[in-house]
Parts: structure tokens; C-alpha cells; sequence
């Protein structure tokens, strides 16, 4: 090999070998093409305004106007807000109204198209009607039927993270309705404290810290049972997003308990127990985008329940049963670098030499040699480019269409 | 026909397209890609575009062998993967390969190629999710979907298992593999499968690929190759079988598949119904805050 052949086939780099494969470690799924703001921001109106058309009709029949006149315009709000992220987020927007072409239970951006066209329409309404003392009875009916459809505004959200193939959302199926459902009570509860007089403000408060309470618990539920999927809510952009939130969430807790009887401080508290909310929302679907970028959470997971299938009812002929583990392929890596060195010139030159009669010769030739192969071995994976990091550089002047073809 | 929940979600499902509500309709038609033939030459990758009109998808070098397209995208269709191995193959398939390292003797490169294309998923997660009915099942059982429904919603994307769909930049819309729909109403068999010069992919009724993958991976398993075996041919796996499968010679996640996908609207009704118990525990949540307030 010439000095300047050296330079230019790069050394092998020694890393820590990765315990799974995959194809130049890039993902196997893709990321969702779903905006930031838009599509956290409306998981966090959207959780608002179900539970503040919830907590406005029961405010409104317990004789407190004006908690439930600050909810019905939260619910009105969050939806029609709700509503405008949603178009927004379409790649193409100006077709948003095809959402309403079929309803479809397996599909719940179809269900939820479906609760939040309704539920935005009559919390508009509702709110429209308190805030300028028009048609009292068909307010009333408006706020009645969002009432109705405020508990599924809070959880259906969930349902449409966790019904996708990304590992950290899929996996966490189980806690995300109830991490959700407590967040959307906490920003209703905020709300109402922000906006409310001290003295009707005591159902929002026992809501924003029983909501604060269970967002707090369900996500650290949630981040335990994930195991290693979990790590995406505890690193990178989501950790930051889901520590904001518990401090958030937590102040929110102290001082609505504490200051429930001082307006600044449960203003404070209110505006925290939102934040805390919208934090843990974009916490939540940043993990999510991690998660879909790394191809671990799926092959290892994938991998380990395909090998205990394996292992339950081995097919005939599977030669899954005697390969070896993948991790010993870091005890090989001193022979990888021998190989790299060499391939540069070596492959360059047999090919050049290669001829289609080369391909009976060499199948005879060859076949002594693969037959310790052949027998179950596993050929050694040290220097399998597939099973490390993506190595960029790695040059065989090879034209694959120069071997022959044993159909 | 009576109606399964469960069928219809997930599970072994022999008629998709009757599934779907066709009368009378064709044999369900898919791709059996047999990557042991497979020599890299990415005709299909070029038969795809020009066929399907489907736009550039970059002209970047990355550094991953022949593989300058990465993977399937919303502007490539059929990919061909490249893997470079450092091991000798079993028994020898022809397959491009030359000797190298210090001891030619023993280390020996093996490429591994392999088209890769949309599975048409017997339970397509795409199509479940898709809210506006962009993604349809068509007579054929593939699955397809229409450009001038598309929103670009993007709910399709992260619902793949495979991460084959996609947005395209610039356009907004969801875009794959159609098993070129138009060529399949004509009697034509699609566009890769009509290019390939080696037959690595091979075009045809299901029932009748299945046999014949059967046959050679019985007939590579016979000449050693234990490596070989079928990807999506498995009507009982997490997505009750593909439309488009392989034959590989490694592991799934090798080619940059994943080893055991499964179609994410199996676990739908469970997650409805824990949805709308904790829905109904919102409001009772709420109510509790006022009750509380009365003592």
C-alpha cells in the first residue's frame, strides 16, 4: 500500500461495539414530521380546554360565575387555538376540512377530529353566550355538551401518541392517558386560580394539585416501567423539558396549598401548575422524537422478543439458535484493523483480476473452506460494518455488478 | 363474512382486500425479494422513479458503501441496501466477493444487497391511522395512497413499524410505494420487478410467491447457507404477514429492518378503553374538587 493509499483509508476507530445491529446506526422508523410548537402546544390547549369545559359546568351550578365564566373562555380558547395549531401543523393546510371526510375508530386523529370540531363549536358558543349574556339556555346546552366532551378532549391525545410504532410512546400506553388527564386538570386548575376571585377558587385549587399530583406520579411511573425506552424522557432536550416540569408542577403543588388565601401567590402558583403542564406535554413528544431516532429501542426490544420466540418454537432449519451473542464482537476489534488496512489496494486489484469464469472456479475452490461455515458456525462478525457506527470513508473500488449471479 | 375485531386489527388474515369490503376481486398480489440474487445494480431504484415520476431524492454521497439514497423516504420508493462484511459466506452464491486482508486465505469480504420496499402490511398501521382515507387497500390487497386526498396530517409516518412512509419536504403530502397500482390494473407487473436483470424481485400472486420462496430457502438451507431465512412471509407475525417480503442472508436489522415489527393498532382497543376510563376519571375528578368543597 502507497503512503498516500494510508492516509486515505482511515484507521479503524476502537469504540465501545454497540450490543445490537443495525444498518449504519441509522433509525429504523421515521421521525414524526409533526411541528414544534405546534403539536405540543396543542396536546397542552387542548388538555386545557376539555377539563376547563368540565370544571366551567360544575362551577356554573355551584354558584360560582366567575370560575366558570375564566373556564368556559379556557375551554373556548384552547379549542379554537387547539384547532388553529392543528391546521397549521398540515402539510397541506388548506385541505384540513378532508379530516371530516370518514370517521374512523381506528384512527384516533380521526376520533379526535371528531370531539374537538364538536366540543370547539359548543365552547365557543358557551363562552360566547356567558361573556355577552346572549341566549342563556342554548349557552347552558353548549356548555353541557362540552362538558360532555371535555373528559375525552383530555385523554384521546394520548391515545394518538401511543397508537404509533415509536417505542416511547407506544410502550408507555398504559400511564400516557392518566399523565395526560392529570396534566390537563393541572392547567385547568391554574387556570381557574390565575383568573378566578380568591374566593371561588377553592375547587380549582384542590384540581390543580390533585392534576399536578397525578402528572407527577403517572410520568414517574411511566419513565421506571419503560426500562431503557425510558431513558428518552430523562436525556437530551426531553429531560430538560420533563425536569422544567416537575419543578414547575411542584412549585404549582406548595403554592396552591400554601397561598390559596393570597391572590399574587395563587396567581403564581396557577401560572406554574400551567407551565408545569404545557413542560411535561413538550417533554413527552420530544421523547418521543428521540426515541423514533434511535434505532436501539426498536432492535433491541424487537430483538429479544423475536429470540424468545425463537427459543419457545425454533423453526425447522433457523440458524438463530447457535449464532453468538453480538456483544462479542468487541473482543474481535484488533483483527478489524488489520482488514481495513488492507482492503484498499487488495480489492482494487482481485477485481481488476476478476473474470466471469472466476465465479465457477472460485465456487468449487471456496467450498472446502465455508464448510466449517456451512455446519452451524457463525462466521466471525468483528469487522461486520453493519454491526458498528456508521464509518464514513470506507472505500472498496469494487463494482458489484462485476460478480456473476447463481440464480 | 362475520366481523372480527381482532382479525381486522391484527393477526393471520387470509383476504385482506375482502376484508376491506371487495366482492369479487383478484388474488392478492405482492413482491417476493430474493436479496441472495440481488447484485446491487439499483434498476429498480431507476425503473421506480422514472415509472412513478417520483422526484430527486438527493444527490449526496453518504459514505455507506453503493448506498447513496439511505433508505425508503417519501421521494424513494425501492432502496437498495448495502452491507460489507467482513466473513466468509457459507457456500458460495456468486455473489461479488473478494479475498482480502493479510491472510487472503482466510478473511473474505461479503456484500449483502437487498432492495428493500413498502411491506403492504396485511394489518397496515398507515392505513389504520390514516384520519382522511388517503391510504386505501385495493383490490389487489396492497395499499396505497391517493394525493389529491393526502392533508399531509403525517400521521401515517410514526405509525409505520418499518419507516417506510413519509412527508415529502416542499410538497406536504404522504408518499410510498404504490406496487404501481396503475401497472397492476393493465396486467403489467410493476416497474422494479419488470427491471431487475436477475430476478431478485420477483412479482406475483402471494399464494404462489410464498411457495416459491419456501422452495429456495429449503434449496439454500440444503447447500449450507443456514443464514438464509424469510422476512414478512409469516401470516402469524406482528403484522399478519407482508405483501412485499424477503430472503435474507442475516438478520433484519442488518438490512435496517426491524427484527419483529408489530402493526401498533393491535394494542388500539386496549388503549380506547383505558382512554375513556380515565376520561370518566377526569370528570370525576372534577366533581370531587367541588364536592370536597362542601364539607
Amino acid at each position: 500500500m502507497s503512503p498516500r493509499e494510508k492516509t486515505r483509508v482511515p484507521a479503524a476507530t476502537v469504540e465501545a461495539a454497540p450490543d445490537f445491529a443495525s444498518y449504519y446506526g441509522r433509525p429504523i422508523l421515521k421521525q414524526p414530521t409533526w411541528k414544534v410548537p405546534d403539536v405540543p402546544l396543542y396536546l397542552f390547549s387542548g388538555g386545557l380546554a376539555g377539563a376547563s369545559a368540565v370544571l366551567a359546568e360544575l362551577a356554573a351550578r355551584t354558584g360560582r360565575p366567575s370560575l366558570s365564566r375564566v373556564a368556559r373562555l379556557g375551554a373556548a380558547g384552547g379549542a379554537v387555538a387547539g384547532a388553529g395549531l392543528l391546521v397549521h401543523d398540515l402539510g397541506r393546510p388548506a385541505r384540513f376540512l378532508h379530516m371530516l371526510r370518514m370517521l374512523k375508530p381506528t384512527s384516533p386523529l380521526s376520533v379526535g377530529t371528531w370531539i374537538l370540531s364538536p366540543f370547539s363549536a359548543l365552547g365557543v358558543a358557551a363562552a360566547a353566550s356567558a361573556v355577552t349574556g346572549i341566549a342563556p339556555p342554548l349557552g347552558r346546552v353548549a356548555g353541557l355538551g362540552a362538558a360532555a366532551l371535555g373528559g375525552p378532549m383530555t385523554t384521546y391525545t394520548a391515545v394518538l401518541l401511543s397508537n404509533t410504532a415509536i417505542p416511547a410512546w407506544h410502550e408507555a400506553r398504559r400511564e400516557m392517558p392518566i399523565v395526560f388527564a392529570g396534566s390537563a386538570l393541572a392547567a385547568a386548575g391554574g387556570l381557574g386560580m390565575l383568573g378566578a376571585p380568591i374566593r371561588e377558587i377553592g375547587p380549582a385549587v384542590r384540581l390543580g394539585v390533585l392534576g399536578a399530583a397525578v402528572e407527577l406520579t403517572a410520568t414517574a411511573v411511566l419513565e421506571r416501567r419503560l426500562g431503557f425506552i425510558g431513558e428518552h424522557y430523562r436525556r437530551g432536550r426531553a429531560g430538560v423539558w420533563m425536569r422544567a416540569a416537575r419543578a414547575s408542577s411542584a412549585a404549582g403543588i406548595l403554592g396552591a396549598l400554601l397561598g390559596r388565601r393570597h391572590r399574587p401567590v395563587a396567581v403564581a402558583a396557577g401560572a406554574a401548575l400551567l407551565a408545569g403542564s404545557a413542560a411535561t406535554r413538550f417533554g413527552v413528544f420530544e421523547a418521543g422524537r428521540a426515541s423514533a431516532a434511535d434505532p436501539r429501542d426498536v432492535i433491541v426490544r424487537q430483538r429479544a422478543r423475536d429470540e424468545r420466540r425463537q427459543a419457545a418454537s425454533p423453526a425447522p432449519g433457523a440458524a438463530e439458535t447457535s449464532e453468538p451473542r453480538m456483544g462479542r464482537a468487541s473482543a474481535r476489534l484488533p483483527g478489524r484493523g488489520a482488514g481495513e488496512g488492507a482492503e484498499g489496494t487488495s480489492a482494487e486489484l482481485s477485481v481488476l483480476s476478476s473474470s466471469p469464469t472466476d465465479d465457477d472456479g472460485g465456487g468449487t475452490a471456496k467450498g472446502g473452506r465455508h464448510a466449517a461455515t456451512a455446519s452451524g458456525v457463525d462466521p466471525p462478525r468483528a469487522a461486520d460494518p453493519a454491526r458498528g457506527r456508521p464509518r464514513c470513508g470506507r472505500r472498496v473500488r469494487q463494482h458489484p455488478a462485476r460478480g456473476g449471479i447463481a440464480p | 363474512m362475520t366481523f372480527d375485531l381482532d382479525a381486522r386489527l391484527a393477526g393471520p388474515l387470509q383476504d385482506p382486500a375482502g376484508e376491506a369490503g371487495y366482492g369479487p376481486h383478484p388474488p392478492r398480489m405482492g413482491f417476493f425479494t430474493d436479496t441472495s440474487v440481488c447484485i446491487g445494480c439499483k434498476a429498480c431504484e431507476v425503473a421506480c422513479k422514472e415509472w412513478n415520476a417520483v422526484p430527486e431524492d438527493g444527490l449526496q454521497l453518504t459514505g455507506m458503501s453503493h448506498d447513496n439514497t439511505g433508505g425508503l423516504g417519501a421521494s424513494t420508493w425501492r432502496h437498495v441496501a448495502f452491507v460489507e462484511q467482513t466473513a466468509p459466506p457459507p457456500v458460495d452464491l456468486g455473489m461479488p466477493s473478494v479475498p482480502q486482508g493479510a491472510d487472503e486465505g482466510e478473511r473474505e469480504m461479503r456484500w449483502l444487497m437487498a432492495s428493500d420496499v413498502c411491506k403492504h402490511c396485511t394489518h397496515a398501521a398507515c392505513l389504520d391511522v390514516c384520519p382522511t382515507g388517503t391510504l386505501f387497500r385495493t383490490e389487489f390487497g396492497t395499499v396505497v395512497a391517493q394525493e389529491d386526498i393526502c392533508n399531509g396530517c403525517g400521521y401515517c409516518v410514526p405509525a409505520c413499524p418499518y419507516g417506510v412512509i413519509d412527508i415529502r419536504p416542499g410538497d406536504g403530502r404522504a408518499w410510498k410505494c404504490t406496487l404501481c397500482y396503475d401497472r397492476l390494473g393493465a396486467g403489467q407487473e410493476p416497474a422494479c420487478a419488470k427491471a431487475c436483470p436477475t430476478d431478485s424481485i420477483q412479482y406475483g400472486p402471494l399464494d404462489e410467491l410464498r411457495e416459491r420462496a419456501d422452495a429456495r430457502l429449503a434449496e439454500l438451507h440444503d447447500r449450507g447457507v443456514a443464514q438464509a431465512r424469510l422476512y414478512g412471509r409469516d401470516p402469524a407475525d406482528g403484522v399478519g404477514g407482508d405483501g412485499a417480503f424477503f430472503l435474507l442472508l442475516d438478520r433484519p436489522e442488518v438490512y435496517g429492518l426491524p427484527p419483529d415489527p408489530v402493526v401498533t393498532t393491535r394494542d388500539l382497543p386496549a388503549m380506547w378503553k383505558r382512554a375513556a376510563l380515565t376520561a370518566a376519571g377526569v370528570v370525576a375528578a372534577v366533581v370531587a374538587a367541588f364536592v370536597g368543597g362542601r364539607r
